[in-house]
């Protein structure tokens, strides 16, 4: 079996410090060696955005990522999505627009939304719904995902 | 996953040993959107994964107006669609990166990866040969070109020799009056591979009418992705005029060799490939027009 491999990262802004085999995801390694379980496996092959994490600014699937490839890198996960002063607005929206049923998306969801309105905060619902078209969700019919993401964005424009 | 080992050389040299040592053994990891999905789910074995992304010469976006484009092989296809002069100057590969999977995977994969998994179907490889892409290769031999039209050899089979690997696209910088278009279509908006694609390029002459130079190529109508000499030469030298583009569209037919299988029957593939030939020559030709009024 080949070596562990040292990897030293940052996740959701904390200094991480892990062994890891060359074969294991990144989502694996969050999973299961450190324990930030939000992050979901979906399909494990790149097509349902459960496993999204930012890696260095950038959305991913993190079950395309070797861990070892994440050494030097910032990783942020569902787990950073909240602030000190309580839920994200985008998590407020997804409750309060009952944008989940079974709930497995939802962190994929959330982590892609918020690195889309970073970058667009008036994304119109088309940009919404090309943004978000690497996030499979086989309950809601997306609908209610589209308006929870607009409304959060009034939320956000109103600095809530 | 099976075990693996893991290397991320920061040189070519470096990369080229590892690989001539290893064999066929070893595989370079770039985007990795392909390559991992393919030995987890056991359709690829391998001992080693030789990690790209730390090596200068694939990660460089270069443009200089004069020579052109040096495109690493690495290079995720979001940096190429969000690169200011890039994506304005090569509109055929920003068509391409930009529907390659989702954001997810644009963010990764690279369209040296797209290239070197040789798939018939690929997005980007009618853009590239739209765009004149050459491959720079280096080996243990030394560096070698080959023109993107000549990488692919079978479904996902390349030309790559042991110890080789493909470095980057060396992209001519367009002549003045040049546009360029890939489309592909699929049964719904995103997120699936082409049932046929088109990549086509026009130069226009003074006059904004005449046909200089064309290429179009096609892909996901023959094991490799095809370069349809015979729909170049059915535009070169004529007016864009339907008739000019219908002789291009028939020849594009005639050159395809598509398959029946789940995504569409040879005969709606034959189809298609008349209806994107139009599509990519009218959208490449309207681009030509618009960079030749934008000088």
């Amino acid at each position: 079996m080949p070596d562990k491999a040292r990897v030293r990262a940052t996740i959701n802004g904390e200094p991480a410090d892990f062994l890891c085999e060359p074969r294991q995801s990144l989502l694996e390694v969050l999973r299961e060696e450190l324990k930030l379980t939000g992050t979901k496996e979906g399909c494990n092959n790149g097509n349902c955005g459960a496993c999204n994490v930012l890696l260095n600014g950038l959305l991913v699937n993190s079950c395309l990522v070797l861990a070892v490839e994440a050494d030097g890198a910032k990783v942020e996960t569902i787990e950073g999505v909240m602030g000190p002063q309580g839920l994200h607005p985008l998590q407020t929206a997804f409750l309060e627009n009952a944008a989940l049923q079974c709930g497995i998306c939802t962190p994929g969801f959330i982590v892609a939304a918020k690195a889309l309105l970073e970058r667009k905060p008036k994304a119109t619902e088309a940009e919404i719904r090309h943004w978000c078209a690497g996030n499979l969700c086989r309950c809601t019919g997306y609908d209610k995902i589209v308006r929870a993401v607009l409304d959060a964005e009034t939320r956000m424009g109103e600095g809530q | 996953m099976r075990a693996f080992d893991y290397a991320a050389p920061k040189s070519l040299n470096e990369a080229v040993s590892l690989l001539s040592r290893r064999g066929d053994r070893a595989r370079v990891l770039s985007g990795g959107t392909d390559l991992i999905v393919q030995v987890r789910e056991k359709r690829r074995d391998l001992d080693l994964m030789v990690d790209v992304k730390n090596i200068p010469e694939l990660s460089e976006i270069r443009y200089e107006p004069a020579a052109g484009l040096a495109l690493g092989a690495s290079v995720a296809c979001s940096r190429i669609y969000e690169h200011p002069v890039v994506s304005r100057v090569y509109p055929g590969l920003v068509d391409a990166a930009f529907l390659i999977g989702g954001i997810q995977i644009q963010n990764r994969a690279s369209l040296g990866g797209n290239l070197c998994n040789a798939s018939p179907a690929a997005d980007s490889i009618p853009a590239l040969i739209a765009h004149r892409a050459i491959c720079v290769i280096a080996g243990p031999n030394g560096g070698r070109e080959l023109p993107v039209e000549q990488f692919c050899v079978a479904p996902g089979r390349n030309a790559l020799q042991a110890g080789e690997l493909l470095v980057s696209f060396r992209i001519p910088a367009p002549p003045p009056r040049f546009g360029a278009n890939y489309i592909r279509f699929i049964p719904r908006n995103e997120m699936d591979i082409a049932v046929v694609g088109c990549g086509a390029s026009l130069t226009l002459r003074e006059d904004l009418k005449t046909i200089a130079e064309a290429r179009v190529a096609l892909g996901a109508v023959a094991p490799t992705p095809l370069l349809v000499a015979e729909a170049a030469s059915a535009l070169s030298g004529s007016a864009f005029s339907s008739e000019s583009v219908d002789r291009a569209a028939i020849a594009c037919q005639a050159a395809a060799r598509p398959i029946t299988d789940m995504r569409g029957t040879a005969e709606y593939r034959r189809h298609l490939v008349g209806v994107l030939t139009r599509r990519a020559l009218l959208k490449a030709f309207e681009r030509a027009q618009e960079a030749a009024n934008a000088r």
